[in-house]
C-alpha cells in the first residue's frame, strides 16, 4: 500500500505521451515497459516505441549511448507512439540533450541532477550546465536529486553493492511518473515479486525505491497536481501488449497449427528482423524447427528444401537479406511451392539505415528476381496486425502454391500495442494442396481449376516422385521443356495465378470520408500516422478527406481503380521516394497520383501530414 | 529401424527422361553405379530424393526416378538440409560439381560438413566447367589451358577431400569415374553412414579435360597409382601387391614387401573411423599412390539428432502444448 497523502482531484487528460531516456546501463526499457504495461491493464490504449543506441556498448554518458523508450497512452484510440513528448524524463546530460528537441515547448522535463556532474556534462558535449543557463527557460523542469534520494531509501537493506542501488534509480522515476500520472504501483510490484522471486532483498529495495519516488512526488510542491487518463473505449476480450516482431512469430505460429503442418524457420541473422528468429526458436514445444543458416542464401534454400517436403516454410530477413535471396526466391515461384518471406524493411539502400525505418524495399518485393517472376506482395500495418498477416501470409503461400512476401517495417516491428489475444480456433481455415494417394494419370503440374495452385507432393509419398527444378517445365508432365510457346504459356499460368489470388482478398475501404476531395493512400507500417492525421483533419472540419491504406499490394484489390477515382485528388504517402504510386501508376491509367515522400529513416509526424493535406485541399 | 522394403533392381530408379550427357562421359557410370546401388540400401523409393544444383552433373535428379529438384547454382546444400531437417526419415542426396561446391557454393559446402546432417554427397570432380562449355574451375590445376585461361590458369587448386576434412567431413571417399562396381559400394555404405557424407569421384570430362585423371584411373595405371582403401585391412596396393604404405616421421612412404625386410606386418592398418584425421588427411593428400575408397567414416552425433532430443526435452518440461496456452499466457489483461 502506498502511504501518501490523499491527492487533490487529478487533471483529466485524453492522451500523453511520455519518453523515458538515460544511459543504456540505466533501465530506461524496463522503465518504460512498466508503465505501458500498468497503463493498458488500466485500460488505456497505448502504443510504444524503443530507441536503442546503435553500438552495442557504447561508453557511459555518451551521447550515442542513449537508449530511450516512449509510451504513448490515452482514453482515446491511440494508434502511433506519438511525435513530440509531453513529459521527458532524462537520467542523464546526454539524454537530455539528445531527446529536448522532441519536447513540446512548455511541457515537463524530469531530471537527474546527480547525473549533472561536471564529467557528465563533458560527455554530453555541453558547454555549461543546461540546469543553471537559461537554455530551458521554455520548459518546466522539475530537478531531482534522484541518485541520492535513492541511495537514501536503500539505507538499511541488506546485501546490496553500490552499483545495484545506484542502478534501481530508474524505479525512483517510474514512482514519480506514476504519482504524477494517478497510476497505481501495484503492476510493478507485482512484477518485481515474480521476477525476483528467489531475491527478497532485491524485491525489497526495487519495491522501496519505487514508493519512495512516488511519495516524493506527491509531496514535492514542483509537481503541483497529477493528471488522469481514463480507460480508452475498447472492445472487451483479453490483450496483451504485443511487439510487432512478436506478433509476426505468433502468427506463423498459429497458421502452422491451424494447417497442421510443421513449421519451418531457415533464417540467418539481421536487424531489425531477428527477433523474429529470437522468437521462433523459443518453441520446440511446438515442435518448431528453426535453423540458423550460414548466410541469407542457406536460409531461404533451406525453407525451400523443407517445404518440398511438406513443412510450412518461413525465412525471415531484411533489405539487403532479400536482394541476397531474389534468385532462390525465383527457384521457389519457378518450382511454385509454398513460401513465406518476412521482410522487416529498414533504411536502405545497401547497409543504409539498419535500426531505422522505411518503406523502399517495396520495388525489390514485386520485381526483384530475374524473368518474369510475380509473388503475392502483402504488408502489415500496426503492430498487433503482423499477427494477422503474418497468418494470412502462410493461407496465401499454401492454398495458391506460390512464394508470398510479407513487408514490415523497424517501426511496427519494435514497437508495442495492445493485441486482442485471438484464439486459433476463430482463425480462418487453411486449406492446402497436399496430394496424399495416387491418382491415376496424376502429374505434379495438375492445377486446381479456380485458383490454378498445382499439386503438392512430397518425398515419402509413394507413387508420386517426381522431379522439379529450376528450368522451364512442360505445363503437364513438369518434365523439362524448351517449347516457345510452353514457355510462355507457364509464364502467363504463374502470373494469372497470382492474379488470381484478388478472388480471395477483400476489398479496399476508406475510412472517415467514401468520396470528396482528397483521398489519403497509404500502405504498410504508415498506417498509425496517417490514420490519426486523417481523423484529427477531419475533426478540424475537413469533412471530406478519406483514407485508402493497402495491405494487398500484389494483387491489388479488385476495387482499387474504383475506389481511388471517387475523389477528386489522390495523395500517396510513402517512407520511401515514390514506390507504391509507381505500381498503383502501373496499373491505372487516368488517374493523377500526388505524392507525400519522406526518406529520412523517420516516421511520417503528425504535423506535417495534416500540413500537407491542407495545402492540397485548401 | 530398419525394415525390410520390396526388392527393386536399377530399373525401378531410371526415369523416363532420355539422358543428355556426352557420349562417353563418366557421368553415366555414376548414374548407373547409384541406380544399382540404391536396390542395395533397403530404403523405399519413395523416401529417395536427389537434390542438384546446377552444371553437367546437375542434370542427374531427372535421370533419377525419385523425388528429385534440380535447383540452383551452388545452393543444393542448404534446400537438402531443409528437406532431411523437415523430415529425417529420407535418403536424401546431394549431386553436385567441382564449381557447384566449392566455387559458388563454397560457403554451403563447408557448412554443411561443419554441421553433420545426415545427407550423402556426391561431387562430381572434372577439374572444369563443363556446361558452360570449358573454362578453369576450382581444382583445375595451375597452368591448365581453358577457355578462360588461354596462357594457362593462375589459381593454384583446391583438393576436395582436404577441405572437406578442413570443414569437419566425418565421410570422406574418392573413387575413379570408371570404377562402378567400388562407386556402387561406396554410395550403399555412404547411406549407411549416419551423418553428412562426402565422395568425390575423379569424373573424367571427354569433351572439355578429356584425360584429366588417365595418369591415375586408366586401367593399365590404376593398380599401380591408386591404394583403394578398406578400413582394417593393411594399406597395400600394386598390380602384384606388392607396394604399401608406412608412417616415415611425419610422412607417409611407399615400400615395397620384401625389399629392405619389409613384411605385410609393417604396412599401415588403414582405420576410417578415427576420431583424429591427421592421417586422413596424409593420405586425401597423397599423390603418389593416390588414395581411394573410404578415407574417413567416423561415427558422430548428427544435427537433426541433437535437434530432436533438444525438441523432446522441451516438450517434456513445457506447459505449452497449443498455442492458445502461449496466447493466453502470462501478462495478459481483461477489457470488460
Ligand atoms: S561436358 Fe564434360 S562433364 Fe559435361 S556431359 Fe559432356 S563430357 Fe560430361
Amino acid at each position: 500500500m502506498n502511504t501518501a497523502k490523499i491527492k487533490e482531484q487529478p487533471e483529466v487528460l485524453e492522451a500523453v505521451i511520455i519518453r523515458f531516456v538515460g544511459d543504456s546501463g540505466d533501465g530506461m526499457q524496463l522503465t518504460g515497459t512498466q508503465f505501458s504495461d500498468t497503463s493498458a491493464m488500466f485500460g488505456n490504449d497505448i502504443a510504444t516505441f524503443p530507441n536503442y543506441p546503435s553500438e552495442i556498448r557504447a561508453p557511459q554518458g555518451s551521447l550515442y549511448g542513449v537508449s530511450g523508450f516512449q509510451v504513448h497512452i490515452g482514453s482515446v484510440e491511440i494508434s502511433t507512439p506519438g511525435d513530440e513528448v509531453d513529459l521527458l524524463v532524462a537520467m542523464n546530460p546526454a539524454g537530455l540533450k539528445t531527446n529536448l528537441h522532441a519536447v513540446k515547448p512548455g511541457h515537463t522535463i524530469i531530471v537527474d541532477t546527480d547525473a549533472f556532474t561536471k564529467k557528465n556534462l563533458e560527455k554530453a558535449q555541453y558547454e555549461s550546465n543546461p540546469l543553471e543557463d537559461d537554455s530551458l527557460e521554455n520548459y518546466r523542469i522539475i530537478e531531482v536529486s534522484m541518485t541520492s534520494l535513492t541511495k537514501e531509501a536503500l539505507k538499511g537493506v541488506e546485501g546490496l553493492d553500490n552499483k545495484s542501488i545506484t542502478r534501481s534509480k530508474n524505479m525512483f522515476a517510474l514512482g514519480m511518473v506514476y504519482w504524477m500520472y494517478d497510476r497505481s504501483t501495484e503492476h510493478t510490484e507485482d512484477f518485481f515479486n515474480k521476477k525476483f522471486k528467489s531475491k527478497p532483498h532485491v524485491i525489497e529495495a526495487n519495491t522501496r525505491v519505487l514508493k519512495a519516488g512516488y511519495n516524493y512526488a506527491n509531496t514535492l510542491e514542483l509537481i503541483p497536481n497529477s493528471y488522469t487518463i481514463s480507460p480508452a473505449k475498447m472492445s472487451s476480450g483479453t490483450y496483451r501488449i504485443i511487439m510487432g516482431n512478436t506478433a509476426t512469430a505468433w502468427g506463423f505460429l498459429a497458421a502452422a497449427e491451424k494447417s497442421g503442418l510443421e513449421l519451418f524457420l531457415g533464417s540467418y541473422p539481421i536487424t531489425p528482423a531477428t527477433d523474429i528468429l529470437h522468437e521462433l526458436v523459443k518453441h520446440k514445444h511446438f515442435g518448431v524447427k528453426a535453423f540458423q543458416a550460414e548466410d541469407e542464401i542457406a536460409g531461404i534454400a533451406s525453407a525451400i528444401g523443407a517445404s518440398f517436403a511438406g513443412d510450412l516454410a518461413i525465412t525471415t530477413t531484411s533489405g539487403p537479406g532479400l536482394a541476397l535471396k531474389g534468385e532462390a526466391l525465383g527457384l521457389a515461384m519457378m518450382i511454385e511451392l509454398p513460401l513465406v518471406v518476412v521482410n522487416v524493411q529498414r533504411g536502405g539502400p545497401s547497409t543504409g539505415l539498419p535500426t531505422k525505418t522505411e518503406q523502399s524495399d517495396l520495388l525489390q518485393a514485386m520485381y526483384g528476381r530475374n524473368g518474369e517472376s510475380p509473388v503475392i506482395v502483402i504488408a502489415a500495418s500496426t503492430p498487433a496486425d503482423c499477427f494477422d498477416f503474418a497468418y494470412q501470409a502462410c493461407k496465401l503461400a499454401l492454398e495458391h502454391m506460390t512464394p508470398v512476401i510479407l513487408l514490415t517495417d523497424g517501426y511496427i516491428a519494435n514497437g508495442s500495442a495492445p493485441w486482442k489475444v485471438k484464439s486459433v480456433a476463430e482463425m480462418p481455415e487453411i486449406k492446402n494442396n497436399l496430394v496424399i494417394e495416387v491418382k491415376e494419370n496424376w502429374h505434379p503440374y495438375d492445377r486446381n481449376e479456380e485458383t490454378l495452385a498445382r499439386n503438392w507432393a512430397v518425398p515419402g509419398t509413394a507413387g508420386l516422385e517426381h522431379r522439379v527444378g529450376g528450368l522451364e517445365k512442360d505445363k503437364v508432365t513438369g518434365n523439362v521443356s524448351y517449347v516457345p510457346e510452353n514457355h510462355e504459356y507457364m509464364t502467363n499460368i504463374r502470373a494469372e495465378k497470382v492474379q488470381r489470388v484478388q478472388n480471395y482478398i477483400p476489398n479496399i475501404e476508406t475510412e472517415f470520408a467514401e468520396t470528396g476531395d482528397l483521398l489519403v493512400v497509404g500502405w504498410g507500417g504508415t498506417y498509425g500516422s496517417l490514420h490519426t492525421a486523417v481523423k484529427q483533419i477531419n475533426e478540424q472540419g475537413y469533412k471530406k478527406i478519406g483514407l485508402a491504406h493497402f495491405n494487398y499490394i500484389n494483387p491489388l484489390p479488385k476495387n482499387t481503380k474504383e475506389v481511388l477515382s471517387r475523389f477528386k485528388k489522390v495523395l500517396v504517402c510513402e517512407l520511401n521516394n515514390g514506390q507504391f504510386s509507381k505500381v498503383l501508376s502501373s496499373n491505372f491509367s487516368g488517374i493523377e497520383l500526388l505524392q507525400f515522400n519522406k526518406v529520412q529513416g523517420l516516421p511520417f509526424g503528425n504535423g506535417e501530414l495534416i500540413q500537407k493535406f491542407k495545402q492540397i485541399v485548401a | 529401424m530398419e525394415t525390410t522394403v520390396k526388392k527393386y533392381t536399377f530399373k525401378d530408379f531410371s526415369s523416363d527422361q532420355e539422358v543428355r550427357w556426352c557420349p562417353g562421359c563418366d557421368d553415366y557410370v555414376i548414374l548407373r553405379s547409384m541406380q544399382k546401388a540404391l536396390p542395395e540400401m533397403n530404403v523405399k523409393k519413395e523416401d529417395v530424393v536427389f537434390i542438384s544444383g546446377i552444371g553437367c552433373s546437375s542434370r542427374f535428379p531427372y535421370y533419377m526416378n525419385t523425388y528429385g529438384m534440380h535447383s540452383i547454382h551452388g545452393r543444393a546444400p542448404g534446400i537438402a538440409s531443409g528437406v532431411k531437417l523437415a523430415n529425417p526419415a529420407l535418403s536424401v542426396w546431394i549431386i553436385t560439381g567441382d564449381g557447384d561446391a566449392m566455387a559458388i557454393g563454397g560457403n554451403h559446402f563447408i557448412h554443411v560438413l561443419r554441421r553433420n546432417i545426415d545427407l550423402n554427397i556426391v561431387l562430381f570432380n572434372n577439374e572444369i566447367y563443363g556446361l558452360t562449355k570449358g573454362q578453369f574451375s576450382p581444382t583445375s590445376l595451375v597452368g591448365q589451358k581453358t577457355k578462360s585461361s588461354p596462357y594457362g590458369n593462375t589459381q593454384p587448386p583446391f583438393s576436395p577431400g582436404e577441405l572437406a576434412l578442413g570443414a569437419q567431413a566425418r565421410f570422406f571417399a574418392r573413387i575413379g569415374g570408371n570404377n562402378p562396381k567400388e562407386m556402387s559400394t561406396i554410395f550403399v555404405e555412404s547411406h549407411k553412414f549416419k551423418g553428412t557424407s562426402l565422395i568425390e569421384v575423379l569424373q573424367n570430362c571427354v569433351i572439355f579435360n578429356d584425360g584429366c585423371f588417365k595418369n591415375v584411373t586408366d586401367k593399365e595405371v590404376k593398380e599401380d597409382q591408386q591404394i583403394y582403401l578398406e578400413h582394417g585391412k593393411p594399406m597395400i596396393f600394386g598390380k602384384e601387391k606388392d607396394k604399401g604404405l608406412v608412417l616415415n616421421g611425419l610422412k607417409l612412404e611407399v615400400v615395397t614387401i620384401g625389399e629392405n625386410g619389409i613384411t605385410q606386418e609393417d604396412l599401415l592398418v588403414h582405420n576410417a573411423k578415427e576420431e583424429d584425421p591427421t592421417l586422413h588427411q596424409m593420405l586425401v593428400r597423397m599423390k603418389y599412390p593416390v588414395a581411394t575408397g573410404i578415407i574417413r567414416s567416423f561415427d558422430d552425433v548428427t544435427l537433426e539428432e541433437r535437434m530432436n532430443d533438444l525438441t523432446a526435452q522441451v516438450k517434456e518440461n513445457s506447459n505449452f502444448k497449443k498455442t492458445d496456452d502461449l496466447f493466453f499466457s502470462g501478462e495478459t489483461y481483461e477489457v470488460k
